[in-house]
């Protein structure tokens, strides 16, 4: 026992006695990292200094650990994909990568990580490029703590910040993306989680989810992006705590969710966008204890959904709560508060005794004739609402929350 | 002018009809923000005073102040003093007291609750349908020497711009809702002081909704400098165009 016990012992320190520490810089051995990279054999850690390194093209294939000291700048010029990650087990770490260059058909990024497991990238700067981080076939792989910052004007003419494709098991943790096409881009990813990031001033989405299944994000902030998050054609996805703000536009949704089911929202702030959620062929989606304040829809649910749950929310200060293009209703609403209910609480059980019809006539006219919002909150549209609320005639009637609260949701 | 522009304002304010309006102005605006948790319900109701109550004193009020002061008129016009001093120092006598109430009514507390740009607004679009409606009314009343009719043309103007023209304007929206007609509405809304006053202020109130897609179009028009300028501008010819056309009968007219 005790000599297999050395054995192990004297080979695990042979190991760390191969494993050394290659230093490139302008007074160090290598004076490139192409040439560092050349000499580094498995579990090398590859010691980067200050300076402006210009190498095209780098291509990391081997199991080693890159450690930029002092912000050295990998520049690629506008012409090249910068680091290439070809390897399992890779760490890149303290870096400046700008100026990617820009290609449409294989899609250069600042990083890019192909079929490679156990690669962390993490506490870069990513500054004016095409793709930032680009993961493909990965797994076990984590991004944490990058900065990435594009100047994007058009959506045909720069890439994602954070984009993953056909992967699994991804932590993509406290990264701070603006000014890219999507700030995350998820497509076929499964079990992986997105947690304190935070993505602003996008051109297209925050955050962009296909066909990823079981995945969570959790506790991120989206702000100013050009239309919002969008959860596409996906199942049990898990969105707690986050906050939606500042989406405006017409097609802009805080929260767009389109053919997805089985999945919960809880725990979210969405504030001041044109549609706090917009829903589409949903189903068995529970929505709790979320807070829509002043949105100009809190919610907006097509007839295409069913057997959602919108359980336990706050409706403060939205122009309309819910909206929806039909009469069909197969969701039920419960429990939630809505600012604009004026009914009584005489048992003072804190649940209105009058169930509330959340959908008013204007929002449906709204819905099937936009130019009228031009008479909104005239008397004429008052009064048209008022007489509705009392006898509901052109709303669907069972569009309706039986337990109201009376007040909101301490949350 | 001054004198008699002063002498007018003081008999207004000494008429008790305009402090009782200035009361229940106050008395509604007060208990309005102090009742609502926050201040944007609050707005909201007045913004239905706004557009109601304050047209129906300013026009009404007016309409009976003028026929009722013919005989003062008369005297004046044997004096030496042009036509159109008499016309403009009733008008801006009649505008200021009614002004002067709206603002210590209404005014104060929105500025004390709301000091934000919604409230600004509110007061300012306060301010001009006030305006616009003793225009109005100086126009019912010398359309007709008969003080009943008169009174009617008043409260039947007021009727039409209160109410009936959105019922027309839903109307509308619904024959020609296949055909673009976002612009086309924009430039109806110039035709009603009191939806031009409420477009500014919703564009204020309901910001969010408002950057949906028709609410853009109206955005792009009225929430930018031009054009707001540009929806002030036609209030501006509202209070004009009705006080001159009146100006000139009561100029050519045979007392």
């Amino acid at each position: 026992m005790k000599v297999k016990f050395l054995t192990f012992f004297f080979l695990i320190l042979s190991q760390f006695a191969h494993s050394k520490v290659l230093e490139v810089g302008q007074n160090k051995s290598f004076k490139k990292i192409k040439d560092a990279l050349a000499q580094a054999i498995n579990g090398d850690t590859i010691l980067i200094h200050q300076g402006i390194y210009k190498e095209g093209n780098i291509i990391v294939d081997k199991e080693v650990t890159l450690i930029g000291k002092n912000w050295p700048i990998l520049d690629g010029q506008k012409k090249y994909e910068i680091l290439s990650i070809k390897s399992n087990n890779t760490v890149i770490t303290g870096f400046r990568v700008e100026n990617s260059g820009y290609a449409t058909l294989d899609d250069p990024g600042a990083i890019k990580v192909y079929e490679a497991n156990h690669v962390t990238v993490c506490d870069n700067i990513l500054d004016d490029n095409f793709f930032g981080i680009y993961l493909q076939y990965c797994k076990n792989t984590v991004v944490k703590n990058n900065r990435i910052k594009a100047y994007g004007v058009e959506e045909q003419q720069i890439g994602n910040g954070i984009h993953c494709w056909k992967s699994d098991s991804l932590q993509i943790i406290g990264n701070r993306i603006s000014g890219h096409r999507d700030g995350i881009y998820f497509e076929f990813v499964t079990n992986s989680v997105i947690w304190r990031n935070i993505s602003t001033k996008n051109i297209r989405y925050g955050l962009h989810f296909m066909f990823s299944n079981n995945d969570a994000y959790i506790t991120n902030v989206f702000k100013n992006n050009g239309a919002g998050v969008a959860v596409m054609f996906t199942k049990n996805v898990t969105m707690i705590n986050n906050t939606f703000e500042e989406n405006w536009g017409d097609a802009s949704y805080g929260l767009f969710l389109k053919e997805i089911s089985d999945s919960y929202i809880f725990g979210n702030t969405f504030i001041r966008n044109t549609s706090g959620i917009h829903m589409e062929g949903t189903s068995r989606i529970k929505v709790e204890k979320n807070v829509f304040e002043s949105n100009g829809w809190g919610m907006k649910i097509q007839a295409s959904c069913m057997e959602n749950e919108v359980v336990t929310n706050n409706f403060i200060a939205n122009t309309f709560d819910i909206s929806t293009n039909g009469s069909l209703v197969l969701n039920t609403f419960n429990g939630n508060y809505w600012d604009k209910y004026d009914g009584y609480d005489l048992d003072r059980n804190h649940i209105g005794d009058v169930p509330y019809h959340p959908l008013s006539l204007f929002s449906v006219i709204v819905e099937n004739n936009p130019p009228a919002m031009l008479l909104f909150r005239s008397f004429m549209v008052t009064l048209l609402d008022k007489s509705e609320k009392m006898i509901p005639s052109l709303t669907p009637d069972n569009f309706i929350d039986n337990t109201p609260l009376m007040h909101s949701v301490d949350l | 002018m001054n004198r008699i522009g002063k002498f007018i304002v003081l008999d207004i304010l000494k008429n008790k009809i305009v402090l009782v309006y200035t009361l229940i102005l106050a008395i509604l605006s007060w208990s309005v923000f102090s009742l609502e948790d926050n201040s944007t319900k609050g707005l909201l109701t007045l913004l239905n005073v706004i557009l109601l109550t304050v047209p129906l004193v300013s026009v009404i009020f007016s309409t009976i102040y003028i026929y009722n002061s013919s005989e003062f008129i008369e005297l004046l016009l044997s004096q030496p003093i042009r036509r159109s001093k008499i016309w403009f120092s009733l008008f801006f006598g009649l505008s200021i007291s009614l002004l002067l109430a709206f603002f210590i009514g209404a005014g104060i507390p929105i500025l004390f609750y709301a000091p934000s740009d919604v409230g600004i607004m509110m007061l300012l679009v306060g301010i001009f349908i006030t305006v616009v409606f003793v225009a109005i009314a100086f126009l019912s009343s010398i359309a007709t020497r008969d003080k009943a009719k008169g009174i009617g043309i008043a409260i039947l103007l007021w009727m039409f711009f209160a109410l009936l023209f959105d019922g027309v304007v839903l109307f509308l929206i619904f024959q020609f809702a296949d055909y673009p007609i976002e612009k086309i509405m924009v430039g109806i809304t110039a035709l009603n002081p009191i939806d031009l006053a409420r477009i500014l202020i919703l564009l204020h109130l309901d910001v969010s909704a408002m950057m949906g897609y028709t609410g853009a179009i109206f955005k792009n028009f009225f929430g930018n400098q031009v054009g707001i300028i540009a929806a002030f501008t036609i209030l501006l010819l509202w209070v004009a165009v009705p006080f001159l056309i009146s100006l000139r009968k009561f100029r050519k007219k045979d007392l």
